[in-house]
């Protein structure tokens, strides 16, 4: 645990002090960005749609059917968009960085770095930990729009709720803490995700099958911080 | 020569990897300006020896000196510029997948910013031909390559800079015997050229007598030889003489390793 929170601070040591890696911090921005839109976008709309019609079908029992579009706008800008989104981050890019750096750990590709003038660190883990921390809110935005999209289409196709007073009902409840709130999580969690797959990736050992293994360890590691710093962050910013 | 302080000087250094003793006192000189072969069975920490002085691992004790000042008490910044002036090929080319050859041949280049990404092909085309490879190849990415290209290619890799010290961990393994003897040659040309300190591993007693001037062995954690690399096979030293001769009886027997 305090190691991998010294390894999180030397990678960020790396940020004030060049040489700086730009080229790589935007390779890793796209494969991060980009090429997760279509999980994130796929898992958050379903998520909306879900969300409207249980919400309806609980609200119902208290003739409460008006409260749909609220709930779904806040449930998804506070909670569900961030924790969804950053879930399959998890899974794709912790394990990608993981397997890629334990592969040049035991084909002693980062000690080569060393003897070719490269500070691995600098080179592997901080551009990476920098595109995590910008790529998750731009990944949340889009699945905040996506979630209440969602929401919306059950709503109006499914539920008999008219397409403009439902929107107007989640622009009136919408507050910018909720989504503020929700980017800064979606910021955290990418910095976790980054660096537990670069942790991992870095430190095993062993081969092909050590690979696996710290493969493995970076997507439940950071699936399971996830979770738990979104209950930290969220008793953080409104329970008070 | 012998009142020259050596370009690399070991004393007493050890090494253990949980249980197994890998290093147990290795004491070694290596004269400036001179080709280095270190000999000895698989295993018996000859990488390991390497990977001490280029400070990817730490020794447990004892001490090196590289121009007669301490590596191991050096500040990370000093360590770095040593670092600049040293080549390394790793035993298994250690190549950069991600990048293409060409870009790993410049790697030290541009990570210094002695060259310019739009001169680097044409840069490593010429150090690319010195190895024996097309410039074609530059643009080939490492897992196209065959191993022995592979190992070619991390042996421009390692001289493209001009380093004043470098260690090749089995430079001509893989290699055709053709190919090895021209790698063996590249490797005296930029010992003699560069006026560079070469660090060699090898299991290869011809290749051994073409880029050694001095040979030392390893066993069992210490060095138990060390003289004219031109000896080797005759040396009188019953251990050297049978490795050197690759026999099956002798003082090394083969035993189970731990
Ligand atoms: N990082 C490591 N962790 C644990 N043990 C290691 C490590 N590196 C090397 N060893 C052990 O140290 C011993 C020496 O390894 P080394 O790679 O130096 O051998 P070598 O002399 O280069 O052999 P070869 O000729 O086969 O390359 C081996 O028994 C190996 O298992
Ligand atoms: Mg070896």
């Amino acid at each position: 645990m305090g190691a991998v929170a010294l390894f999180a601070l030397q990678g960020l040591s790396h940020l004030v002090r060049p040489p700086f890696y730009g080229r790589l911090f935007l390779r890793h921005l796209v494969e991060i960005a980009y090429f997760s839109l279509p999980v994130v976008a796929l898992t958050a709309i379903f998520t909306g749609m879900v969300l409207a019609l249980q919400s309806y079908t609980g609200f119902a029992r208290f003739n409460a059917e008006g409260a749909v579009a609220n709930v779904v706008v806040l449930s998804i800008t506070r909670e569900l968009g961030p924790v969804i989104a950053a879930l399959m981050v998890a899974g794709r890019i912790g394990a990608a960085f993981a397997a890629e750096i334990g592969t040049m750990r035991v084909t002693d590709q980062i000690d080569a770095l060393t003897t070719l003038s490269t500070n691995p660190m600098k080179y592997l883990v901080t551009p990476r930990l920098l595109a995590g921390v910008v790529a998750l809110p731009f990944l949340v935005v889009v699945a905040d729009v996506l979630g209440v999209m969602g929401g919306w289409l059950i709503g109006t196709t499914k539920l008999g709720f008219a397409s403009l007073s439902y929107l107007k009902a989640t622009m009136d409840f919408l507050q910018t803490m909720d989504v503020v709130s929700g980017l800064v999580k979606a910021s955290v969690f990418g910095f976790v995700i980054t660096l537990m797959g670069c942790w991992c990736g870095y430190n095993s050992k062993g081969g092909a099958q050590g690979v696996g293994a710290a493969t493995t360890a970076a997507v439940v590691s950071s699936s399971i911080l996830i979770l738990a710093l979104d209950y930290v962050l969220t008793e953080m910013f409104f329970a008070r | 020569m012998s009142g020259d302080v050596p370009k690399i000087r070991l004393r007493g250094l050890a090494k253990a990897f949980g249980e197994k003793k890998v290093l147990d006192g290795v004491d070694l000189d290596i004269r400036a300006g001179h080709g280095m072969v270190i000999l000895g069975g698989s295993g018996s920490g000859k990488s390991v020896t390497i990977k001490c002085i280029l400070g990817l691992i730490q020794p447990d004790a004892g001490t090196i000196e590289v121009d007669g000042r301490d590596i191991l008490a050096m500040s990370r910044r000093e360590r770095e510029e040593l670092n600049d002036r040293i080549g390394m090929l790793f035993q298994n080319g250690a190549l950069f997948d991600s990048l293409p050859v060409w870009e790993n041949v410049c790697f030290k280049l541009l990570a210094q910013k002695r060259i310019t990404r739009a001169k680097a092909r044409d840069k490593a085309a010429e150090v690319l031909a010195q190895v024996g490879l097309a410039a074609s190849v530059g643009d080939l990415s490492p897992a196209e390559l065959s191993g022995g290209m592979q190992k070619r290619v991390g042996l421009a890799r390692a001289i493209a800079a001009q380093p004043d010290i470098i260690f090749f961990d089995e430079p001509t393994t893989g290699l055709d015997p053709i190919m090895g003897a021209v790698i063996d040659g590249l490797i005296v040309d930029v010992v003699k050229r560069l006026g560079a300190t070469a660090v060699s591993i090898t299991h290869d007693m011809a290749s051994a007598r073409r880029i050694g001037d001095d040979a030392a062995m390893l066993h069992k954690g210490k060095i138990v030889w060390r003289g004219p690399a031109a000896s080797l096979g005759h040396t009188g030293n019953a251990m050297v003489d049978q490795f050197a001769r690759g026999e099956r009886e002798g003082p090394i027997q083969m035993e189970l390793r731990r």
